[in-house]
Formats: structure tokens, C-alpha cells, sequence
């Protein structure tokens, strides 16, 4: 990690009359990661990228971007993030160049345009540059706001769901995108409901529950910390013994057995043979980061 | 500069695209004010002796006009942008809290001066006017537009929902503006309401707007400019604290 990292967040503490949004997060995010912030609804994740971005003030607590401090420092800190906002929110007085001409002044920056240009073609924008904001399409208004969040070239990308409620094919151009701009030194930090997402773009994750980080590690390794490889099947006939069935889980009609190492995988079909087990539909399932999400949301808290 | 020129830029677009219900319907309104007061009233009222009604009434319906329409200005643009949330985009940009105030004060005033002279252009053949001092006139114009550009800042800031924002419109910016002097002199009231005229700042502002174009008054314009400079500073610096606080917009 460098010296300086891309988001440093100590002890942020944030409280809406009764519920505690986030009780003391500490975070460091370095230069070019591309970091997952993954949590149930109501785990704080959106309190806390909006205490990054300044919209909402923490009752105590740090956060810096690059070095510089969120409410201290704030016009720094801004000219350094880009955040695409969760919420499908627009101008609808405005066309998409206008909307992205403005974002740039206000950023401090004119004659943006050949920036602009490129953002629209990589975002498939280029053919609805002269729409009026309001005409466009949900998935349309998605790709403007992300466009927003990067007419100033921001080092710290941060984009709060991005996908929610997109079609595949925005997803893909979206994320292929975000990934070039990752590749080129760019900070990512992500949010999202879709944990395949998460798994397949994140190189570290963070956990979120309760307005508290419950796991930080790489993605490897909370898949090998928390989840296993599985075996999926239908049992057509006999029954299993006691000692599998209480490992198992249904999934639909088929059961769910984890299988620590793949070298197991032989023992356990021997003994199922040996029980008298027939087996349909049988599946061999990687770890999946679903299954590291619900293990550590449904953990008692721990002391 | 950039962020101020390009907000304040934003804002004034916001109005000129749809200017036929933000500058030419104000206009239209003002006309007919002036039409039905100056038929109904022209040979029963005399305001100072050398005035017919209808000269004396287009500088007030100018005033009036101007400051109704700062305020609608930067009310409505800061209550739609909190209301569809398009105000994060400002909020998330490394914009001062006095470049904002900046830039929606002067889109307010400039809003204000194209409906008012608008309105005196209308107005200007239906009645004899006279510019004896434009540059009170220009003062006026623009300090009032600037107070009820800032007042619509405030009330935007404060009202959650649009019927909030219409309560503010009609119980105080309405009252305010029609009894402060638009359609009569408060020489022509009885003591009690001229003493309570005397507390409303958008008399001063009538007051000294008209003394620019006739050279009479019901008070000295000096005392006006002290009035209105006051009212303006005051609320200023208490909207200008409110937008450092982020007083409902940053949590």
C-alpha cells in the first residue's frame, strides 16, 4: 500500500434519531484497488459513502480522500471523488451534454468537451447527447449519472449500486468501462446487490452490518474463509445418514452438502453409494460469495 | 470562478427556457393589473398632485413584478432541485457555499430586471412616465431583486414540499408586496396602517424605486437605500450561515 491511501476512514460514527446509520467504521482503501462495500439494506453502506462525498456530516470521526480531509478540506477532497449517487435523480430542464457541460464547470473545468465525447461513446451515450434528460430511458438516465461522476477525471471512483434495476447489456458496457478506468490507476469502490458482481470485480471486500465492518479481507480470501465448494443433487432414493443430513441444506428439491476440499469430494459419494443413496442432478458448486454474505449477516453479533 | 459562472449560468437558463411562463406571463399579468386599476381608478384617486393613478401605479406594478419574481426564482429552483434530488449534483461538486449563494441571488435578480423592464416596456404607453433619477432606479431594482432573491433562497431551503413553499409565497412574499404602496400611496391610508407600513421593507423598496422615476416620495429615498441595504445584509449573513451549515441539505 502507498503512503497516502485513495480513502481513509477512522472511527465514523453517524446517528438518525434512534438507529445508529454507522457506529465507528474504520477503513483504508488503497491507490487502483477496486473495493467492494457489500451489506444488507440498512447496513449503513450509503450513510457512509454519503459522509465521504459530504452530503451528510458524521457526529464524529475522519474521513479523507487522498489525504485530504472530507469537511475540512472539502474542495480538494471533491475534485478528487466522483460519486455516482444512488438515487435516479436528474435536471429535467437540461440535455445529456448540458447536464454534462455543467458538471464540468462546476468542477471548475470549461471546455471539457473532447472528455465529454469520450465518455459518452464509452458509455453508449453518444446517440442521445442532444436528448432532453427527461425523454430518456431508466437505464439511459443510470449511464448519465455515471457519466456525471467522471467529467473531472476523479483519482476515487465511488458508485453506489450502479447496476440496480439495469439490463445485462449496460452492465457489461458499464463494467467494462469502470474496469478500463481501474486498469489506468483509477480507485474504485462499489456497492452493489449483486454479490457474482462483487465477486467478479472486487479484489477486496468489506462488509457492512449494522453500521459496522463485520469482515475486510481480499476476495479469495473470504471465499476460502467463509464458504466451501458444495455438492447439489436430488435424491431419487434412500435417505442420508444422519451425521451428512445435519450438515445439509435444501435448496428447492436439492440438497446441499459442503464439501471442504475438492479430494473429499470422492469419500463423500462412496459413503452416499454405501448408504444406499441414488443421486440425480448432480452438481459441484464453487464457493460462492452469497454464501460468505449470509453466513456473516445471520452470525450473532459477536462481542 | 468557473463553478460560480457555470452555477449562475445553469440558473439563468433554467428560467430562459421556459420563459414564456417565467417572464411573459408575469409581463402579461402586470398589463392587466395595470388595464382594470387604471380604468376602474384613474378619476377617483390622486396620489401626489401632479400623477394621474396610471403613473403612479407602473413603477409599483414594475416593483412588484420584479421582486415577486426573484423570489419565485431561486425558491423554486432550490426546492425542485431538493425535491428531485438533482441538488446532489451541486452538493457533490467542490462548489463554495458563497459561490451558491452568489449565483442564485444574481440569476434571481437578473430574472427580476428582465420581467421588470418587460413590464415598464408594456406599460410605458399606457401611462406618461417620467426618469428623473435612473440611477435610484437602477439600485432599487437591483437590491430588491437581490433581498427577495435571497428570501427565496431561504424559503426554498425551509420548505420540504412545494405546499410549504406556497404557504411562504402567499402569507408573506403576497401580503408584503401588496400592502407596501403598489396601488396607493400610504399618505392616502389612516395613521394607524401608515405607522404599520413603516415596518414592511418592500414599502422602502416601492418607495425609492418610484422616487427614481418621478423625484416623489413618501419618505427620503436615503432612508429607503438604509432600510433596504440593512434588510439585505441581515438576511444575507443569515442565509449565507444556513447554507454553511448545510442547513437541509447536508445531513
Amino acid at each position: 500500500m502507498s503512503s497516502v491511501p485513495a480513502i481513509r476512514i477512522r472511527q465514523v460514527a453517524k446517528r438518525y434519531g434512534k438507529t445508529q446509520a454507522l457506529a465507528g467504521v474504520d477503513l483504508d482503501i488503497a491507490p487502483g484497488e477496486f473495493f467492494g462495500l457489500l451489506g444488507p439494506n440498512g447496513a449503513g453502506k450509503t450513510t457512509l459513502i454519503s459522509a465521504l462525498a459530504g452530503l451528510v456530516r458524521p457526529d464524529g470521526g475522519s474521513i479523507e480522500v487522498l489525504g485530504h480531509d472530507v469537511q475540512s478540506d472539502y474542495r480538494a477532497a471533491r475534485r478528487l471523488l466522483g460519486v455516482v449517487p444512488q438515487e435516479l435523480v436528474f435536471d429535467p430542464f437540461f440535455s445529456v451534454r448540458e447536464t454534462l457541460r455543467f458538471q464540468s464547470g462546476y468542477f471548475g473545468i470549461r471546455g471539457n468537451d473532447d472528455w465529454i465525447d469520450e465518455i459518452l461513446a464509452n458509455l453508449d451515450l453518444t446517440a442521445k447527447a442532444d436528448a432532453g434528460m427527461r425523454s430518456l430511458s431508466g437505464g439511459m438516465k443510470r449511464r448519465v449519472l455515471v457519466a456525471q461522476a467522471l467529467v473531472h477525471r476523479p483519482p476515487v471512483i465511488v458508485l453506489d449500486e450502479p447496476t440496480a434495476g439495469v439490463d445485462v447489456e449496460l452492465r457489461q458496457t458499464l463494467w467494462r468501462f469502470i474496469q478500463r478506468l481501474n486498469g489506468e490507476g483509477h480507485t474504485v469502490v462499489l456497492t452493489t446487490h449483486y454479490l457474482e458482481e462483487a465477486e467478479a470485480l472486487c479484489g477486496r471486500i468489506a462488509m457492512l452490518k449494522a453500521g459496522k465492518v463485520v469482515a475486510l479481507d481480499t476476495t479469495a480470501n473470504l471465499l476460502q474463509r467463509f464458504a466451501a465448494h458444495t455438492l447439489r443433487f436430488h435424491l431419487a432414493a434412500g435417505e442420508l445418514p444422519a451425521d451428512l443430513a445435519a450438515q445439509a441444506s435444501r435448496e428447492g428439491r436439492l440438497w446441499v452438502l459442503p464439501v471442504a476440499a475438492c479430494e473429499q469430494l470422492e469419500t463423500l459419494l462412496a459413503r452416499l453409494r454405501q448408504a444406499g443413496c441414488r443421486l440425480e442432478e448432480l452438481q459441484v458448486g464453487q464457493p460462492e460469495l452469497e454464501e460468505v454474505f449470509m453466513r456473516l449477516m445471520h452470525q450473532e453479533q459477536s462481542p | 470562478m468557473t463553478s460560480f459562472l457555470t452555477l449562475f449560468y445553469k440558473e439563468v437558463l433554467r428560467f430562459w427556457k421556459v420563459g414564456f411562463q417565467t417572464v411573459v406571463a408575469p409581463i402579461i399579468t402586470a398589463m392587466l393589473y395595470l388595464m382594470i386599476f387604471s380604468h376602474v381608478l384613474e378619476d377617483h384617486v390622486r396620489v401626489y398632485d401632479r400623477l394621474s393613478y396610471g403613473a403612479f401605479l407602473v413603477p409599483g406594478l414594475v416593483m412588484m413584478s420584479l421582486l415577486q419574481n426573484a423570489f419565485a426564482n431561486s425558491s423554486s429552483s432550490v426546492i425542485q432541485s431538493k425535491v428531485v434530488g438533482s441538488i446532489v449534483f451541486i452538493l457533490l461538486a467542490p462548489i463554495s457555499y458563497l459561490s451558491f449563494f452568489a449565483a442564485y441571488v444574481l440569476a434571481a435578480v437578473l430574472r427580476g430586471l428582465v420581467v421588470g423592464l418587460g413590464v415598464l416596456l408594456v406599460t410605458l404607453w399606457f401611462a406618461p412616465l417620467e426618469f428623473q433619477h435612473p440611477l435610484w432606479i437602477l439600485v432599487f431594482a437591483t437590491l430588491g431583486g437581490a433581498l427577495l432573491g435571497t428570501l427565496g433562497i431561504l424559503a426554498g431551503l425551509w420548505a420540504d414540499k412545494f405546499d410549504q413553499l406556497a404557504a411562504f409565497q402567499n402569507f408573506l412574499i403576497m401580503p408584503l408586496t401588496f400592502l407596501s404602496g403598489v396601488f396607493y400611496s400610504i399618505h392616502s391610508l389612516p395613521a394607524v396602517w401608515q405607522g404599520v407600513s413603516r415596518y414592511n421593507p418592500v414599502f422602502y423598496l416601492i418607495d425609492g424605486f418610484r422616487h427614481g422615476f418621478f423625484g416623489v416620495s413618501d419618505v427620503s429615498p436615503w432612508l429607503s437605500l438604509a432600510v433596504a441595504v440593512a434588510c439585505f445584509i441581515v438576511l444575507a449573513a443569515f442565509v449565507l450561515a444556513l447554507l454553511r451549515r448545510g442547513y437541509k441539505l447536508r445531513a
